[in-house]
């Protein structure tokens, strides 16, 4: 049994909190794990992999045409490595989800998406229906690929260096090419590696009125985090959005501010340790899973928690 | 251009699912039954290329259940030109694996021969995220996906991306398959007229033993339980006592 674990790069370096906690989620397999890293120059992510603890290679292809997580030649590649492995996993993100199962379908196996727990080297758990329900399946297929949700897994810690190794390229079907990146680059606590999230949602009211809970955001020296209706709305970036089908985060406080709680959203924030909701409305469903509960107008109460923080 | 459209029948979004005592899975008798809310927007995205000129006619595609010819109905009505069904279960409670869908759309692509296969992201049932990229790997094609804008010019798609850091734009070769995403559009209204439109519009109904595909699950699902419940917690009256309580009780600030 063996483990191909992708590396996910950005900017050069490894998206190292992803990975490590992607690595304590296989450790009960108590196997062997390569990590993987496709870059345009993946030197120092390699050197970055190359010290989580429970690493035991790190493979390292360099090419053009994996610079930007096009999902053909990345599929391609990892494609060519699967015969060593029995399993094939990444952290669950918006990078893996559109490759592996590009992968699984080119080994004629079912991908198992969003694992957040490994029973055994077949039998996984992950969510489905928005997380209203945990579904156990166990994998008949030889080579098993997965990602996995991370927000569930402490990360491992760092010791020596694994050995890197570079691994050939395989020929770009050049199906796809890189226009452009528009990233928000920010100084901000990333949102599923925070251990605060500050979130706004549509009683927030305006894209300027958002200001008031990126300000609290700061002073608690959280990521923040948005309902899908302040995205929709543009209040908020699309990158921050919490929920079945945006990120899903688990940190030691959760504040929903302006948001009614559907289910949708409770998908994306319900494992967090703490819960509060400042909501207006008394009977908002939010509150039926909040730790802390407090009925007001956002515009008086989050400026005053700011101020006395 | 003609584009091809697959639409999942899925439990309505707004329904709180019930999972059943003994593991076995969901509860699915009895509630109300939906088109997949991205395969909602696919199928607009897919319409408004139409109207723009753009495309000249779209297929949408359901496997599953006979009972969904509701949802092709929907998407006939917001202005596909005509749908197939593959009928591949009598059963409710049977889901179909991307990994199947993916193979049975893979032969419906060869026969139809679209520019475009135009998917949702996710399928709000299994939430697996991941047909619209088997398929794209089972036929060869390139792929874009989490879609929030879409240009087609000539012989490419131009992509914009919703990915983890913001946006990304790709371009990929035609044919492609794109999947989705919720701001690609926000679906029209079907009038009643265009329901009654739609009755007209041919609605094709094949077997799955006429395509010869195997769908057994590669995954056994053994259990389904419901995730542990919170409960609501304290009211606290004051924002002094919201900081008193994360600073002294909870310790998390
Ligand atoms: C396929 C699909 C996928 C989805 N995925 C997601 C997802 O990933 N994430 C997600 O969040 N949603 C998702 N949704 C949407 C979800 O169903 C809800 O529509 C959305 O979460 C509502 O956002 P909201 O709570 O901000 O808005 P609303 O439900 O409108 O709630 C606004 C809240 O603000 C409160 N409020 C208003 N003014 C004030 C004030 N001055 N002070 C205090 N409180 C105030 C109101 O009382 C209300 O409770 C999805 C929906 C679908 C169909
Ligand atoms: N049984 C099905 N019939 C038609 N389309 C499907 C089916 N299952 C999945 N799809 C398509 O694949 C997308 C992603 O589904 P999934 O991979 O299951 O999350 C959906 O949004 C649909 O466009």
């Amino acid at each position: 049994m063996s483990v191909l674990l992708l590396g996910e790069v950005h900017n050069g370096h490894l998206a190292t909190d992803a990975v490590a906690r992607a690595l304590s989620a296989l450790a009960s397999l108590d196997t062997r794990v390569d990590v993987l890293i496709m870059a345009g120059d993946g030197a120092t992510a390699a050197q970055e992999a190359s010290r989580l603890n429970g690493v035991a290679r790190v493979l390292v292809a360099q090419d053009d045409a994996l610079a930007h997580g096009l999902a053909e030649p990345a599929a391609a590649l990892v494609v060519s490595l699967a015969p060593d492995y029995t399993h094939i996993a990444a952290a669950s993100t918006a990078f893996s989800k559109n490759i592996l199962p590009r992968v699984a379908a080119l080994l004629d196996v079912m991908v198992i998406t969003d694992v957040t727990a490994i029973r055994d080297a077949e039998t996984f758990d992950r969510p489905v229906y928005a997380g209203n329900a945990i579904q156990t399946v166990t994998s008949t297929d030889p080579i098993r690929v997965l990602t996995i949700r991370t927000s569930v897994f402490q990360a491992v810690g760092q010791g020596e260096p694994a050995p890197v190794e570079t691994v050939p390229p395989v020929a770009d079907p050049v199906l796809s090419s890189w226009v452009e990146d528009m990233a928000v680059i920010s100084e901000r606590p990333e949102l599923t590696a925070a251990r605060v999230v500050v979130s706004g949602g549509r009683g927030v009211g305006s894209k300027e009125h958002f200001e008031t809970i990126v300000r609290l955001a700061d002073r608690m020296g959280a990521a923040v985090g948005a309902s899908r209706a302040a995205v929709d709305l543009g209040y908020a970036p699309n990158d921050w959005q919490v929920g079945q089908t945006g990120k899903v985060v688990a940190p030691d406080l959760y504040l929903a501010v302006g948001i009614s709680g559907a289910i949708q959203h409770l998908a994306g924030m319900k494992d967090s340790r703490v819960i509060v909701a400042i909501n207006k409305d008394a009977d908002a469903p939010i509150f039926r899973i909040a730790d802390y509960a407090l009925v007001g107008d956002l515009f008086t109460v989050v400026p005053e928690l700011t101020a006395k923080l | 251009m003609k584009i091809l459209v697959p639409v999942k029948r899925v439990i309505d979004y707004n329904v709180k699912v019930r999972v059943k005592t003994d593991g076995s899975g969901v509860d699915l008798s009895n509630v109300k039954m939906s088109i997949n809310p991205f395969d909602e927007i696919a199928v607009e995205e897919a319409v408004r290329l139409k109207e723009k000129g753009i495309a000249s006619e779209i297929v949408v595609v359901s496997i599953g259940v006979p009972q969904a010819k509701d949802i092709l109905r929907t998407a006939l009505a917001m202005g596909a030109d005509r749908a197939i069904l593959i009928d591949a279960t009598a059963d409710v409670n049977q889901d179909i694996e991307p990994l199947a869908v993916a193979k049975i759309l893979a032969t419906i692509a060869e026969q139809e021969r679209p520019d475009l296969i135009l998917a949702g992201k996710q399928a709000i049932d299994n939430d697996m995220n991941a047909t619209g990229q088997m398929l794209a790997g089972l036929l060869g094609w390139g792929q874009a996906t989490f879609a929030s804008r879409i240009e087609v010019t000539e012989g490419s798609v131009l992509v914009t991306r919703e990915v983890d850091g913001g946006l990304q734009t790709i371009r990929v070769r035609l044919p492609a398959v794109v999947t989705a995403d919720l701001r690609l559009n926000e679906p029209r209204y079907v009038s009643l007229p265009n329901i009654m439109k739609a009755k007209k519009k041919p609605l094709d109904e094949r077997t799955l033993a006429s395509l010869g595909i195997d769908i057994t699950p590669r995954l056994r699902a053994t259990r389904t339980m419901e995730p542990p419940q919170r409960n609501a917690g304290a009211r606290v009256a004051s924002v002094d006592e919201l900081i008193d309580r994360l600073k002294n009780e909870a310790g998390v600030i």
